[in-house]
């Protein structure tokens, strides 16, 4: 295995494609679906809003590796954030994964796991689309979106 | 390692020196003008389309139309026999196994025409079910289409059985050629079909060049395709005459560069012999499906008993996506996803499949590092 694919392929990644957290239903809040016609890949990722704090995060779907590991991370670190803030760190990993491999990036924390793809460019749209698919659901827009 | 040959082969340099020998030395416009070059480029390529009529075996050279790809061919075929043939509630046979470009270029003439699309279901190991297929022939169908060999599955229908079959009411049938004609001989008067679909590029020829067999019979009362140069015979604003075949088909300067590489590809894997390239990719099939089996969590999809060369499987727990881009970096390249199959992937139950496809170049030694690589795959997601 090369260097590249285990910055890809991250145990946390792995762990997270193995075993999804919070991959599960949720009657009635906010929803929207990412869904990448070429690929297949499909989530929708449902959200409990109250006031305008996240409580609550889940997704279902199907995809590779990478969605399911991304859908995965943001939703456990999405609970509690306020709406705003949720936005703003879309924003931020968009930007992060935009970055050119080598270029330094900012600390993502939990979610940095989700960089490797940088070194792979045509894996990034597998990132972002649960990510898309969030921010739809945070506008309270009930739609499908693509990354692709 | 190149292991996706179902989606385009490698070009032997024959191939590659003569379409650079065309543009360096007989560079000139087909069927035009009267200077000697011209000449020369005319008899280039129609030396060519008798070279294609011969690997057929078409009874006439005038039987073989140049098109773009496979593609062009049955959307040729759809919009010029299906346009004048085809009416409401009329009914056009497909399989649940064909490519996008054996399905979508009929759903488009079906919706002009208020007609359907029947479809012939296939069984879990990826065979036509036949007796179904009887079933769906009747008085309203008016063409079958079905491919020669399934890209996604590998599967070699029986065409000569699905041709006897709708003959026996009439109907005539299209034989989507695309992933046969580099694996095994084809004789379009032995199968009886009466339209047969071929491209250059997955037969070791150029892209953008393609070919479409047409019974003669057929060809001569279907209206043209396109409208232009080189398919009329006199041209008033009142009244224009169409080119007898095969120029009838054949509007604008034609891929004449494309054309002569074909006939380069031709003549080198039948210099190999086709006898020889199917045995090869047979042994190399059974040698493939032996090593991949001892894969852990590995399922073939498409276990037909007559298969061609493609290996198409899932691995338990694994997105076939997440399998390319390891297998890529092992230096291993296959084809992942939905092989614009997407009504069979429907059928399958899965959003993509991993495919390895063998030409007369693979060797024991590459299916050795794909199974290798497919083990470390197994490791990385266990």
């Amino acid at each position: 295995m090369t260097v590249d694919l285990h910055a890809l392929y991250q145990e946390v990644v792995l762990d997270h494609n193995r075993q999804p957290r919070n991959f599960r239903a949720m009657q009635g809040g906010r929803k929207a679906e990412g869904f990448n016609r070429i690929c297949g890949d499909r989530v929708t990722v449902h959200l409990r809003v109250e006031g305008d704090v996240i409580r609550d995060a889940c997704f279902q779907g199907s995809g590779c590796a990478i969605v399911k590991a991304s859908a995965s991370l943001m939703t456990e670190h999405i609970r509690e954030l306020t709406l705003a803030d949720a936005t703003a760190l879309v924003e931020r990993l968009r930007r992060t994964l935009s970055v050119p491999p080598g270029a330094p990036i900012d600390d993502l924390g939990a979610l940095s796991a989700l960089t490797g793809v940088r070194l792979f460019p045509i894996r990034i749209k597998c990132a972002v689309l649960p990510w898309e698919a969030l921010l739809a659901a945070l506008n309270a827009r009930d739609e499908v979106v693509s990354t692709e | 390692m190149y292991l996706d040959n179902a989606a385009t082969t490698h070009k032997p340099r024959v191939v590659i020196d003569r379409v650079a020998r065309y543009y360096t030395e007989e560079n000139a416009s087909v069927h035009r003008g009267v200077h000697s070059l011209g000449e020369r480029a005319t008899d280039a390529y129609e030396g060519a389309r008798e070279r294609v009529a011969r690997f057929l075996n078409a009874a006439e050279t005038r039987e073989v139309i140049f098109v773009r790809g496979a593609t062009e061919a049955v959307n040729l075929v759809a919009s010029t026999y299906g346009r004048t043939h085809v009416g409401p509630d009329d009914e056009i046979v497909v399989s649940e196994m064909e490519h996008h470009s054996n399905l979508v270029p009929w759903q488009i003439l079906c919706d002009e025409k208020g007609a359907r699309l029947r479809i012939i279901p296939i069984t879990d190991a990826g065979e036509l079910r036949m007796e179904s297929y009887e079933q769906l022939l009747n008085d309203r169908t008016r063409i079958v289409a079905v491919a020669h060999v399934s890209n996604a599955l590998g599967t070699v229908n029986p065409v000569a059985e699905v041709v006897r079959r709708a003959h026996a009411r009439g109907i005539p049938v299209l034989v989507d050629g695309a992933q046969a004609v580099a694996r095994m001989p084809v004789d379009v008067q032995e199968l009886g079909c009466d339209f047969y679909a071929f491209s250059g590029h997955k037969l070791f020829g150029p892209t953008g060049i393609g070919v479409l067999y047409g019974r003669e019979r057929l060809l001569d009362k279907m209206p043209p395709y396109q409208g232009g140069g080189g398919m009329i015979t006199s041209v008033a604003f009142e009244r224009t005459e169409y080119s007898a075949l095969p120029l009838k088909f054949e509007a604008g300067t034609p891929h004449v560069a494309g054309a002569l590489g074909l006939a380069a590809a031709i003549e080198y894997v039948t210099d190999l012999g086709l006898d020889r390239v199917r045995a090869h990719e047979s042994a190399l099939l059974d040698y493939g499906t032996g090593a991949l089996s001892g894969v852990p969590g590995l399922r073939f999809t498409g276990t037909a008993a007559n298969k061609a060369g493609i290996l198409a499987f899932l691995l338990d727990g694994v997105h076939p996506h997440d399998i390319g881009t390891i297998l890529d970096r092992a230096g291993v390249a296959i084809r992942v996803g939905h092989h614009c199959c997407q009504p069979l992937m429907a059928r399958l139950r899965v959003p993509a499949t991993a495919r390895a496809s063998l030409a007369l170049y693979n060797t024991r030694d590459e299916i050795d590092t794909l199974a290798a690589a497919l083990f470390e795959v197994r490791e990385m997601f266990a």
